[in-house]
Order: C-alpha cells, then sequence, then structure tokens
C-alpha cells in the first residue's frame, strides 16, 4: 500500500514537473538580458534582471509610436476578457431562455440557425465583418472589438441544455407564485445557473484574452494594443537592426498568464460544479 | 357552498389525443376531495386544468363563482403541492414560503409574521435559515406545504404529494395533512394513484379511469358500493373478487365447475355476469355445510394481524381476508357466502347491476 503511494506520487510529480517546467523556463529566461539569451538559448537559472525587466515591460511606453505600456496592455486584455465572458454570458442566457422557455413560431429553426453558425468561425466571416466594423466608425474603439464576437452558439447551447434540466415544476411553482417571465428569469433562472454561469465565464474570458487575430485587424492605435499582441510586437520592433528584447517578450508572456490563471483558480470550483454537479 | 365548478371540462392535445373526457362535478367549500386512478387516467390534467397550468380545452371551470377559464394561475387564488416539491434551491426555506408574498406585495412585517405562523405549525421554526438540501424528504414536503399555506389561498392543490416518501413517513403525513386542512378548512383538491390515501384522507372521491369519471363518492360508497368492475377491484387491497359467472334470470347465478349462488339482484336480463365478493366478506368454513363453495387454498400470506388465502374458486383466482386466529385448513376449504355482500355486475359492460 505504501509503496504504490510513493509510485503514486512520483507520478504526479513528474507530471506536473512536465506541466510547469516549459512556464518556470520562460520565468527564468525572462530574467536574463537579451544578449544572453540570443547566445545561450533558454535559460534554467535565476538572471538577476527580473526588476529591471519587468519595470520595463509594464510601465515602459513602447511601440512605434511610444504610447502603450505593459499595464496599458494589460488593461486592454482585461477590457477584452471581461467584455467577452459578460457579453457572451448575457447574451447566450437571453437567447437560450427564449428558446426554451417561449413557443415562437420557428423556434426550433432558431436555435439550430444559431447552432449551426459554430461551423463558421470568425476567420471565415473576418472581411465582411471588418466592412460592417469600417462603415460603423467602431474601429479602434473597445465595442469594434468586442460586439462583433458576443453572440456565442457555444454559450446558448450550453445554457439550453441546462435550463432544459431545470425541472418543469419549478416554472410552474413560480407561476403559481406570482413571478412572470421577468421575475422568474431573475429570481430562479439566474441563481440556479450560477455554476453554469462561472464555467462559461472562464472559458469565455481565456477565449477573449486570448484573441489575436480580430484585435490585429480592428485596431491601428497603438493604445488598444492587447498583451498577447505585445508580445508579437516587441519581437517585430527590434528585428534586423538589433537583438530582440527577448526577455521582455518572455516576461510578457508570462504577464499574460496571470490573470487567466487566476481567473480560473477563483471560478474553478464553480466551474467544477458547474459542469458536473447540479443542485436542483 | 360550491368552491369549485366543473362543468363539461375536456382536455384534448394539440397531437389529438383526449387526455380528459367532458367532465363535470362540484367541490363544496370546505371540503377534501381526493381524485384517484390509474397512471394516465387524467387525474394530474384535471388538477393542472384547475391550477391553471393547463389549458381547457373545452367547458367552464369557475372557482368561488367566477369563470376562471383564462385567468392566470397567478390570480385564481390557490396554491399547489408538487409531488417533486418543486422547491427554490437556491433560496432558504424562508424565502421559498414568503417568495408568493413577495410578488403579491405584501407587507414585511405581513409576510415575517405569515411565514413564521406556517413555520410553527409545521414544525419547521428551526429549519428557516436553511437551504432545502439540508432538510429531509418529509421536511421538505412540509416546506411545500406552508409555502401553500402562507398564501391563505381559496384551494389547496396536491398532486401526489406524498409519493416520494417512505411508507412510514408516508403514513404519518397523511394524517398531518388532513389534520392542517381540517384546523385551516380550505377546500382541498389531492391527486393520488394510492387507494389508500384517497380511502383514508377524503371527504369524497373522484375515480378516473382513461379520461372518464367511473364514480363520485364518499369512501364507504365507494368501497361498499362500487359503481363498476373497474372501482370494485381498483379500490381495496387486496381487490374484491371477481368471478364469470352466468345469470339465468331465475334466481340464481352459475359459476363454472357447477356451482351456483342466490342472484344479489333480478334483472330479468339473462347473460355473462361478473360476482363480487370484498375478500373480507367471504366467510371460510372449514366442513362442508349446505350451499358452501368449495375453495382450492394455494398458499397463505401471514400479515400479523390478518392472514390472506389465495385460492381458487371454480378454477378462477379467490382471496379470502380472515384475522389471524383463522385456522389454516388443508388443501380445499368451503366458503359460505350466504351473509357475505355479493354484487352483480354485467359481464360486458362492467357496470352493477
Amino acid at each position: 500500500m505504501n509503496k504504490t503511494r510513493i509510485f503514486d506520487h512520483l507520478v504526479l510529480l513528474l507530471g506536473v514537473a512536465f506541466m510547469i517546467g516549459p512556464i518556470a523556463v520562460a520565468f527564468l529566461t525572462s530574467t536574463h538580458d537579451p544578449y544572453e539569451i540570443h547566445m545561450k538559448g533558454l535559460m534554467t537559472s535565476w538572471g538577476g534582471d527580473f526588476v529591471a525587466t519587468y519595470d520595463k515591460v509594464l510601465f515602459e511606453k513602447g511601440g512605434f509610436t511610444g504610447k502603450v505600456t505593459g499595464l496599458a496592455m494589460l488593461k486592454n486584455s482585461f477590457i477584452l476578457g471581461i467584455g467577452f465572458a459578460v457579453g457572451k454570458i448575457v447574451l447566450s442566457m437571453l437567447a437560450a431562455y427564449a428558446i426554451v422557455y417561449f413557443r415562437f413560431k420557428m423556434g426550433v429553426v432558431f436555435f439550430w440557425m444559431i447552432f449551426t453558425t459554430l461551423l463558421l468561425p470568425l476567420e471565415v466571416r473576418i472581411l465582411p465583418s471588418y466592412e460592417v466594423m469600417t462603415k460603423l466608425g467602431l474601429v479602434d474603439t473597445y465595442s469594434g472589438l468586442i460586439v462583433p464576437l458576443l453572440a456565442s452558439a457555444t454559450g446558448t447551447f450550453y445554457f439550453r441544455q441546462f435550463f432544459k434540466s431545470v425541472p418543469e415544476e419549478l416554472l410552474e411553482a413560480a407561476r403559481i407564485d406570482g413571478a412572470g417571465p421577468f421575475k422568474f428569469f431573475v429570481d430562479i433562472l439566474i441563481p440556479l445557473s450560477r455554476n453554469m454561469i462561472a464555467a462559461i465565464f472562464i472559458i469565455m474570458f481565456v477565449y477573449g484574452w486570448n484573441q489575436y487575430l480580430w484585435p490585429m485587424l480592428m485596431t491601428t492605435d497603438e493604445s488598444f494594443f492587447t498583451l498577447v499582441r505585445g508580445i508579437k510586437q516587441i519581437l517585430l520592433v527590434w528585428v534586423g537592426a538589433q537583438i530582440p528584447d527577448y526577455n521582455q517578450a518572455f516576461a510578457l508572456a508570462v504577464l499574460a498568464m496571470i490573470p487567466p490563471i487566476l481567473v480560473v483558480i477563483v471560478f474553478q470550483s464553480w466551474f467544477i460544479k458547474g459542469l458536473t454537479e447540479s443542485d436542483k | 357552498m360550491k368552491q369549485v365548478t366543473l362543468s363539461n371540462v375536456s382536455k384534448t392535445y394539440p397531437n389529438g389525443v383526449t387526455a380528459v373526457h367532458p367532465t363535470s362535478f362540484d367541490i363544496e367549500k370546505g371540503e377534501f376531495l381526493v381524485l384517484v386512478g390509474p397512471s394516465g387516467c387524467g387525474k394530474s390534467t384535471i388538477l393542472r386544468m384547475i391550477a391553471g397550468l393547463e389549458s381547457i380545452t373545452e367547458g367552464d371551470l369557475d372557482i368561488a363563482g367566477k369563470r376562471v377559464n383564462d385567468v392566470e394561475p397567478a390570480l385564481r387564488d390557490i396554491a399547489m403541492v408538487f409531488q417533486n416539491y418543486a422547491l427554490y434551491p437556491h433560496m432558504t426555506v424562508f424565502n421559498n414560503m414568503a417568495y408568493g408574498l413577495r410578488n403579491r406585495g405584501t407587507s414585511k412585517a405581513g409576510i415575517d409574521k405569515a411565514v413564521r405562523d406556517a413555520a410553527s405549525m409545521l414544525n419547521l421554526g428551526e429549519f428557516l435559515d436553511r437551504k432545502p438540501s439540508q432538510l429531509s424528504g418529509g421536511q421538505r414536503q412540509r416546506v411545500a406545504m406552508g409555502r401553500a399555506i402562507v398564501r391563505n389561498p381559496a384551494l389547496f392543490l396536491f398532486d401526489e404529494p406524498l409519493s416520494n416518501l417512505d411508507a412510514k413517513l408516508r403514513g404519518q403525513m397523511r394524517i398531518e395533512i388532513r389534520a392542517l386542512q381540517r384546523r385551516l378548512g380550505v377546500t382541498s383538491v389531492y391527486v393520488t394513484h394510492d387507494q389508500v390515501e384517497a380511502m383514508t384522507m377524503a371527504d369524497r372521491i373522484v375515480v378516473l379511469n382513461a379520461g372518464r369519471i367511473e364514480q363520485i363518492g364518499t369512501p364507504s360508497e365507494i368501497y361498499h358500493q362500487p359503481r363498476s368492475t373497474f372501482v370494485a377491484s381498483f379500490m381495496g387491497a387486496p381487490p374484491m373478487n371477481l368471478i364469470d359467472a352466468d345469470y339465468r334470470g331465475n334466481g340464481r347465478v352459475y359459476l363454472a365447475g357447477g356451482m351456483d349462488l342466490p342472484a344479489p339482484v333480478e334483472t330479468g336480463r339473462p347473460g355473462a355476469v361478473k360476482i363480487g365478493v370484498r375478500p373480507e366478506s367471504a366467510r371460510m368454513v372449514e366442513t362442508e355445510t349446505a350451499g358452501a363453495l368449495p375453495f382450492a387454498i394455494d398458499h397463505v400470506e401471514e400479515l400479523g394481524a390478518i392472514r390472506l388465502f389465495h385460492g381458487t374458486l371454480g378454477g378462477q383466482p379467490f382471496t379470502v381476508h380472515t384475522s389471524h386466529e383463522h385456522a389454516v385448513p388443508e388443501g380445499t376449504a368451503w366458503l359460505d357466502l350466504r351473509s357475505s355482500t355479493v354484487l352483480m355486475f354485467d359481464g360486458a359492460t362492467g357496470a352493477r347491476l
């Protein structure tokens, strides 16, 4: 029994090392200066440039126009991530509520229409979407970044499945208790969906946080840059003439990981409940 | 005074299935009416039509003298207790009971008083801050009752409220619900498939079969004077013995195996009939007496206070119910039906003759 336990722990530790390894290397590398990295490649030791690098990355204005700091990019990424997550949850909950609880003509057709948009990722419609945003004058705005991607078939589908699993009697009890459609939604359905909302929040936040193609197309003004773009930018700006600031790129990558990790840690207990358990 | 009136109320679903054929009955004020029948008989549909959760295809439903066919459930002045309790899982017991009152705009003090009164009546006082998931089945059912009581409605509707509870608790809650209803004097409609609940709780029973009313009456009428073989066999456990026989219009009915009995009624119309005898009404004797019929015993069920003898009479299944003191005869005994209540039903329609 004891022996197997030690073996189990060994396997787990190996797994942890395997998962953490690349992140640790990225972090350690970011504490060295770029010349060293350029010559020796990835580092596995502590470099001593930690404060200088992270200070520079977070607070020094960079980019072509010198307008954007790492902190500003962090803010932009947050706005994108949270805007995405909240917007998608609100929209898909309302859509699912309509589909599940209201009998309107062609309800099933509408559901499948939403569902088939799963087959059409952003990349397929990226040019027309861009065209529409240009005509609406939404280029270089947060709305332009967020709104076109808000409709979520995945979210609608998850909420639809969840609402369908809510017992019919709950709706009937609420009707007898005098709750109309709005009250039922706010007082009963939203609190019941708590775990589901948390689960979808995580997924959508990370999705929004990691957006790359759409922000690149939609924003030319560097003050709208997100972290993910910033990493790329650092490697681009100094390319050619100088050695790229590898340390800064690594530092940004490490910084870019922290918020999604925090979101997952904060929401994970709900997340797991949302996916596995139902307290109906 | 009539509290609820159904006049030719029927329910046909869009797919053409008729769940309830035109049905009429009244419910008196303060009465405890039980709708009973096998699953699919339409009893829940009738209840849900009274609640307003199901639309009425045709006919009129009046509650307290007002036609309510098109009135929202919340405005019908009713309260309903569901089979699976249907408590709001995210709300405390207090909030579960208070929710309906809040939606009606009752004052905070009024809500507090109503909920606390109901809670003390139902022994829920100490659980007011708990969530439903922290309560036992019986307690949840009490909360559901509480939610109905606080509203002080004109009508309670119960949809098989005890079927999720274990047998012991069921017996206890049966008595509690009935005592509570007597105390509050609120007219109640109670749906169940359990004939024991129907018999023990009802002022009047409505027996339903395949979307039609078979019989309406007090428990005693339903039990002792069933209008059809359906009612006779549905009510009572073990059910009434029903034996195929031949009525020849000469004052006697003839059973298979050359046995005969005096006919309980004279109809003047000879034909196939069914003879109904309640198991406790048949008297079993050990020696052959004049007019006694041979009863072949297959097995005996010991139920403590009583014994059930299962066997055959003229080749047809027959059950006799005796006290536990009754001796267990070997093989064949004799049935003396002269002092028994014997009913006769039409062989084809099942109607009592």
